[in-house]
């Protein structure tokens, strides 16, 4: 049964997803994104995966949040920041992530392993790093190189051109 | 204790809230947080399983599913820089980021 901490952690994560989409100002949205990642970082702490948490953080909160400001910053216009949303729209929208969670519900109440309680955690960061370095090391290769490509073609789709003298 | 039902919960939860913003938002920038939302969701699933069904293995590969989370979470920030610099260039040639008005790409 969940505990009053897991609950607030839960409270944290979807109601600050919530906000980053419903907010008035899509500034106070980016910092509601902020919030809601750093709660599914308190959750991978809570599942004994410290070094995915931290990971978590320093990526998402550290590095994807500030872009995102950096970006809403760099477009930030006043006709569109009325946003304009239907009421149809939000009913099918509403209407199907409800059908998605009640799915989902069923299809894990289904389960067997719902009601497991872990046992102790063998992890350790040693067996991460050997992993990495040894068996999925082609796959940090190709993760690395897919980086780069990302980081260039972002370089490249947000360079100005410059007229020719 | 928590068991896996709280986790699954949780990620159910924030993927359905995921899939509602991507639904009924026409602004780039918060179909970006929708998905976001829907990527941490997977991630967040696939931790708690890793942890309750895999991760007391003696085997090592026991941290398979972190070092999986962790690709996935560096594909995502790989992810959200492109679709960020696509929002900047779109803003420079349209004044605008609602998905609703940027017909260039609709052929």
């Amino acid at each position: 049964m969940a505990d009053i901490v897991f609950l607030a952690m839960m409270a944290v994560t979807v109601g600050g997803a919530i906000f980053a989409l419903e907010s008035r100002e899509i500034v106070y949205g980016a910092v509601g994104l902020a919030g809601s990642l750093f709660g599914v970082a308190a959750f991978f702490f809570l599942l004994d995966a410290p070094y995915v948490a931290v990971f978590q953080i320093t990526v998402y909160v550290g590095a994807v949040a500030v872009l995102i400001i950096f970006t809403v910053m760099l477009v930030r216009h006043e006709t569109w920041m009325k946003e304009v949303t239907y009421s149809l729209g939000r009913l099918v929208g509403i209407l199907t992530a409800a059908a998605i969670a009640i799915s989902l519900t069923f299809a894990w109440a289904a389960s067997s392993q719902l009601a497991s309680v872990p046992l102790p955690s063998t992890v350790t960061f040693l067996q991460i790093g050997q992993l990495i370095s040894t068996s999925l090391s082609p796959a940090l290769e190709v993760l690395a190189l897919v980086l780069s490509a990302s980081v260039l073609a972002a370089i490249t789709l947000a360079k100005v051109e410059r007229e020719e003298d | 204790m928590n068991t896996l039902a709280d986790f699954t919960f949780v990620s159910g939860l924030l993927f359905a809230v995921g899939i509602y913003g991507l639904i009924v938002k026409r602004n780039a920038l918060r179909m970006l947080f929708a998905v976001e939302i829907m990527i941490n969701a997977a991630n967040l699933n696939f931790i708690a399983f890793d942890r309750f069904l895999w991760s007391n293995s003696t085997l090592p590969q026991a941290a398979l599913g972190q070092t999986f989370v962790l690709f996935s979470i560096a594909l995502a920030a790989a992810e959200a820089a492109v679709v960020l610099a696509i929002i900047v260039v779109a803003y420079r040639l349209h004044k605008n980021v609602d998905v609703s008005e940027l017909k260039t790409l609709g052929g």
